[in-house]
């Protein structure tokens, strides 16, 4: 294109012909990228942290099971625990760890209350580095061995049960035969969890003890397997999936629990959403600054044409008027929202406002999460949506007659 | 050889509810190198032959050729680089871009064209001083005299040695010292480059300096003056 130089530098300096023009919308700007990417680290800090503590709970990044668990997760549907070319595969360094469980539902009693629950069998030292129990446990013991007869219970639970720790409980389930299984076990260990179903709804025990309650040998319900990323999981699931052969199913973690999966999809969209209405806001001042200095440069603009600059030298002139604008806005805008988003890297307590969260999943401390994906949709979106707003009133001023316009009073 | 020939120019225009004859069956010729007023009193149909020699207007019927080629047929996009090779206007006012300096002013035509930097740089020094404006190079429009803006204006349309200058009332917005300043300095350089000059005006003063008037009345030619300058 002839004159791009000239195009650039007239679209720099009328820029700044109008100083408080320009820095009035460049705020705007700068505000609004700032509120897109902040909160957006904000919402991903949430989702993040409610997907990291739903999939530490139990889920693992990948599970297999049999085929049937998951319609019917009794103790009918159990596998055999992995061996020969699963086992090689689950030492690989892409596995960070993995563990058996046997996992069936059941009911606890206690001298006051009865309430139906899930029995988790584990292997305490191979669950110790995949899932959340073993930190967990605030009073008493974690699990010792696979042989542990004690059991590891939620503190709301206990405290529904109305019974505590070295107490005695019963817990009955169904064995493989559809006979009644029940066994008196003692509360050895009580967790806390940020999330209340988890303390009111699961119950865990040595994994051979619940082995032997139902009568199921060494079959194990599940194994959950951890890898590096939440977010990639694909390479993991295939790894498994052929190694573990057709007669078991091998699922990610967003298929096992879908609200988690769902809530990640959710917030992809949600993000896009949420920059091109902050974008739509900014976009009315944009336009109102460029029709203004459109306005106000009409006589300039018919010069121009008439000394012999061509429509599409004016309308690419005005478009690199709001293209300058907005790179200005997002890089101000970008550093600001990394200067305000990395001194809370800590966490920001919420639990002031956010009350009950933890009955949905989420946290009371709150983590952003700045991710590059993020600032790269919110920079294209407002440079290319800002593109097509500054369309208009660049193609008014490019269609000027130039008689007109250098007459126009 | 003729810079510039009209034939049969007729163009009219709406003014409101009203029709206005602009250009009446015009027929023109103009030698290269030659020094022409337009003269006519307001709304004679002047301004509106230069726009149309200028391609910045088309006639209703009629041809305009400029060195040997027709214009009053091309699109707006050829006329547009017509206006940017062979033509150079000085306009009444709003002549200059406000955010470009004197040199920067005087660069822009050339720029838009493509010439490399330092050519640029070298020929609107040089234009400068030639319209004694040497040292004002940097200095914003806001910062020069109206007589010192229209000298930019005139830089600016003879740097890219174009085959023809208009200038539209040129002087009418000067002072009468600063419009005989900036008539001497067209002939000066009519002289100098050998481009035909065409004003339009209805200033005496101006007139008198030319060896060519045209007057015109209601869209008519009425009157051709060959004579010597004064």
């Amino acid at each position: 294109m002839g004159g791009l130089q000239i195009i650039l530098r007239l679209a720099w300096r009328n820029l700044w012909r109008n100083h408080r023009r320009t820095l009035i919308m460049l705020a705007a700007i700068v505000v609004g990228v700032w509120a897109m990417i902040f909160m957006t680290a904000l919402m991903r800090g949430m989702v993040d942290d409610m997907v990291k503590d739903g999939v530490s709970v139990l889920p693992g990044h990948v599970q297999i099971h049999h085929s049937a668990f998951r319609d019917d997760p009794t103790i009918s549907n159990v596998i055999a625990p992995p061996d020969g070319a699963l086992l090689e595969v689950l030492g690989r360094p892409e596995i960070v760890g993995w563990a058996t469980r046997v996992r069936v539902p059941a009911v606890i009693s206690s001298e006051r209350d009865t309430r139906g629950v899930t029995l988790v069998g584990i292997e305490p030292d191979r669950e110790r580095g995949i899932s959340f129990v073993a930190d967990d446990v605030t009073e008493g013991r974690f699990l010792e061995s696979r042989d542990d007869r004690g059991l590891v219970v939620g503190r709301k639970l206990v405290e529904k049960l109305e019974t505590g720790l070295g107490k005695r409980v019963v817990i009955m389930s169904q064995d493989q035969e559809n006979e009644i299984a029940d066994r008196g076990f003692r509360i050895v260990g009580i967790f806390d969890s940020k999330l209340a179903q988890y303390e009111e709804g699961y119950v865990f025990g040595g994994e051979s003890a619940i082995q032997d309650l139902l009568g199921v040998g060494d079959a194990v319900s599940e194994v959950a397997i951890l890898g590096h990323d939440y977010r990639d999981v694909d390479g993991l699931l295939s790894m498994v999936a052929g190694a573990a052969g057709s007669d078991v199913e091998v699922l990610p973690w967003y298929e096992l629990d879908s609200y988690l999966g769902s809530m990640l999809a959710v917030m992809d969209g949600f993000v896009v959403v949420w920059i091109v209405v902050v974008f739509l806001a900014i976009s009315f001042g944009l336009i109102n600054t460029l029709v203004m200095a459109v306005f106000e440069r009409v006589r300039e603009i018919g010069l121009m044409l008439a000394l012999g600059m061509t429509p599409r030298n004016i309308l690419s002139q005005i478009v690199a008027e709001a293209v300058l604008l907005l790179v200005i806005g997002l890089a101000i805008g970008n550093l600001a929202a990394w200067a305000s988003i990395e001194p809370l890297k800590g966490g920001i307590d919420v639990s002031i406002v956010g009350e009950g969260m933890e009955y949905f999943g989420a946290a009371s401390v709150l983590y952003p999460a700045l991710y590059l994906k993020d600032v790269v949709l919110a920079n294209v979106i407002v440079i290319v949506l800002g593109f097509l707003a500054s369309l208009s009133p660049a193609w008014r001023a490019s269609r000027y007659d130039p008689i007109r316009a250098i007459t126009k009073v | 050889m003729k810079s510039v020939r009209c034939i049969d120019l007729c163009k009219t225009y709406r003014q409101g509810e009203v029709e206005v004859i602009g250009l009446d069956h015009v027929n023109l010729e103009l030698e290269e190198g030659g020094f022409v007023c337009l003269s006519a009193p307001s709304g004679g149909g002047k301004t509106t032959l230069l726009n149309a020699i200028g391609g910045l207007d088309t006639p209703d019927s009629g041809e305009i050729w400029l060195t040997g080629d027709r214009i009053d047929n091309l699109k707006k996009s050829e006329l547009a680089k017509l206006r940017l090779h062979q033509i150079g206007f000085v306009f009444q006012a709003y002549n200059l871009i406000p955010v470009l300096t004197a040199r920067e002013n005087v660069e822009f035509v050339m720029e838009v064209q493509g010439v490399p930097a330092e050519v640029r740089r070298q020929r609107s020094l040089e234009i400068l001083e030639e319209v004694g404006l040497a040292g004002l190079g940097d200095r914003r429009p806001a910062q020069m005299s109206g007589g010192q803006q229209q000298r930019v204006a005139v830089a600016r349309a003879i740097v890219s040695q174009p085959a023809l200058v208009l200038a539209d009332e040129p002087t009418a917005n000067l002072d009468s010292q600063t419009a005989e300043h900036l008539m001497e300095l067209f002939v000066e350089l009519n002289e100098h480059h050998q481009t035909t000059f065409v004003i339009a005006t209805h200033d005496q003063r101006v007139m008198g300096y030319a060896r060519r008037v045209i007057r015109m009345l209601d869209g008519r030619i009425v009157g051709d003056d060959r004579r010597e300058a004064a």
